[in-house]
């Protein structure tokens, strides 16, 4: 089963002092493993463009910038085998501390 | 319909419904095709014992009947063969008796553990528990939780897609995980209970949550917070036939007519915390519940003890409400004094402001402290901010009663 993990800011970060898990070995082990399949971290969104086509019109404009402190920041394509092992995946990433993780399934379609 | 035959169809029911629903489940990953098949094989029962008698194994042939059922409506969906298969093979009655038993134990675990998953809303955890684990009828569900049967549909509707796009997995955790896992599953168990519990619950839910107590405890024997849990459960749950006079007002425990409580339950109970843990939460509350239920009266009752738990309790799950009680505990204890001190103490950032119970403990306190007329005053002012129609009645009593007091005393 395929999940979209987005990689988010949060406003109310881990406050535990404790070193953060390594991001390049979270990466390789979970590459190895097959369970990620590609992901990336994204530029900011002040390089956003946002398009959109109404009455057959291109509509072109900057951004969205978020209001909030909540963004995403990148993301991971995972494969795993149920939720259960997804959320494992997402616990193990640096920024489920720093910020927070979302999975969402990717939609099956019949056929 | 005789009562007889209802009564036959309702034990075997009890016994076996989640047995088949969890088993279907795991089978053919479908949840409403399995309670539909589970509901269909009971119809069927009512129906087939009264003319041919009640047969010598009940609960294999309710999961016969619902296997077949199930094997119909897939064939018609022309599913995989290997489901097909695999419910054919099931309660074989040449299967060896124990290897079924085996099967069928762990497939209801599962069950519970997809339910109560924390990737679920809370409220519909225990919505999905009640309907699938226990059989409940979703209008039942819908006017406990005082909302649409329309509703409470959607919502276990939502909550069953949601483990099907998802794939929350149907798993018990193992290994560490498992610790995670489990307080979860327990505090829907809680929830369910208290619901059935309070003042204008269905106390269906209560036993409901007590079968799934003793049923997690029998499957799950090596976690002790289980059986800390069950035995809160017994003791809370044997007091419920004297905890209202006869208006249908609560009565609080000092005022309860001891020989009304079920002594089987709380035999039971003690029996069970003997294998919870020392400082675990529930097993803590167990043991001050504990307390009440073995004193011979309640001038008996070992206060000392009580506070201690508290105390225990205060550090390892703190909470206001937990400070509330340890402040009363305390008063009981060492008097009110000591009470009224821990009880401004627990106040101290105002989490318990409004809350009719602290207005009450203090009005107790202040009462037993020797100042009946300001106790009246504190139980009137609980009294409006009460949060149900039995227990405003029983505060105003008391405060009729510290006021008569107040005027003997000629103050």
């Amino acid at each position: 089963m395929k999940y979209m993990m987005f990689v988010c800011t949060d406003a109310e970060p881990d406050t535990d002092p404790s070193p953060d898990p390594d991001i390049y070995a979270w990466v390789e082990d979970n590459d190895a493993a097959g369970r990620r399949l590609q992901g990336s971290v994204l530029a900011p969104t002040s390089a956003a463009t946002t398009v959109r086509v109404r009455n057959g019109q291109l509509l072109v404009s900057d951004g969205p910038f978020a209001e909030t402190k909540e963004v995403i920041v990148g993301f991971d394509l995972l494969e795993c085998a149920d939720l259960d092992e997804a959320i494992e995946v997402a616990r193990t990433h640096p920024m489920a501390r720093r910020g927070r993780m979302e999975l969402r399934p990717l939609a099956e379609l019949d056929g | 319909m005789n009562d007889g035959l209802a009564d036959a169809v309702a034990s075997a029911s009890a016994d076996s419904y989640t047995r088949i629903v969890a088993t279907l489940i795991r089978v053919t990953g479908d949840w409403t095709l399995a309670e539909d098949c589970a509901q269909e094989a009971l119809a069927l029962a009512l129906q087939r014992w009264g003319e041919e008698g009640v047969p010598g194994n009940p609960g294999g042939w309710l999961m016969t009947v619902a296997r077949n059922r199930a094997i119909d409506v897939l064939r018609r969906a022309s599913v995989e063969r290997r489901k097909l298969a695999e419910l054919a093979a099931l309660a074989d009655p040449a299967m060896p008796e124990r290897q079924a038993q085996e099967e069928l134990v762990d497939d209801r675990l599962r069950l519970i553990f997809a339910c109560c998953h924390p990737a679920l809303a809370l409220e519909s955890r225990v919505a999905l528990t009640l309907r699938t684990i226990c059989g409940v009828p979703t209008a039942d569900i819908a006017r406990a939780f005082l909302v649409s049967e329309s509703a409470m549909t959607r919502r276990l509707t939502r909550a069953k897609s949601k483990i099907a796009d998802a794939r929350i997995p149907y798993r018990v955790p193992t290994g560490p995980a498992l610790g995670e896992r489990l307080p979860g599953v327990l505090s829907v168990l809680y929830l369910l209970f208290t619901h059935g519990y309070n003042a204008d619950g269905p106390p269906a839910f209560a036993d409901e949550a007590i079968r799934l107590a003793r049923l997690l405890r029998r499957l799950m024997p090596d976690q002790g917070e289980i059986s800390g849990l069950l035995a809160l459960f017994l003791f809370q749950h044997s007091r419920r036939k004297a905890r209202r006079d006869r208006h249908g007002n609560l009565l609080p425990m000092d005022r309860q007519d001891r020989r009304r409580w079920d002594h089987a339950a709380i035999d039971e109970g003690l029996r069970v915390l003997a294998e919870a843990p020392q400082d675990d939460p529930y097993a803590l509350q167990a043991r001050i519940a504990a307390c009440h239920a073995t004193a011979a009266s309640a001038d008996a009752v070992d206060w000392t003890a009580i506070a201690a738990c508290y105390d225990r309790l205060a550090e390892v799950q703190p909470s206001p409400v937990i400070e509330l009680n340890r402040a009363v505990a305390h008063g009981y204890a060492y008097g009110p004094a000591a009470g009224l001190t821990l009880l401004a103490r627990a106040r101290v950032g105002g989490a318990l402001d409004g809350y009719p119970l602290a207005i009450a403990a203090e009005a107790d306190l202040t009462e037993r402290n020797g100042d009946p007329g300001r106790a009246a005053a504190l139980f009137r002012q609980a009294a409006a901010v009460a949060h149900s129609e039995p227990e405003r009645r029983a505060l105003l009593d008391r405060a009729k009663e510290a006021a008569a007091g107040s005027e003997s005393r000629g103050n």
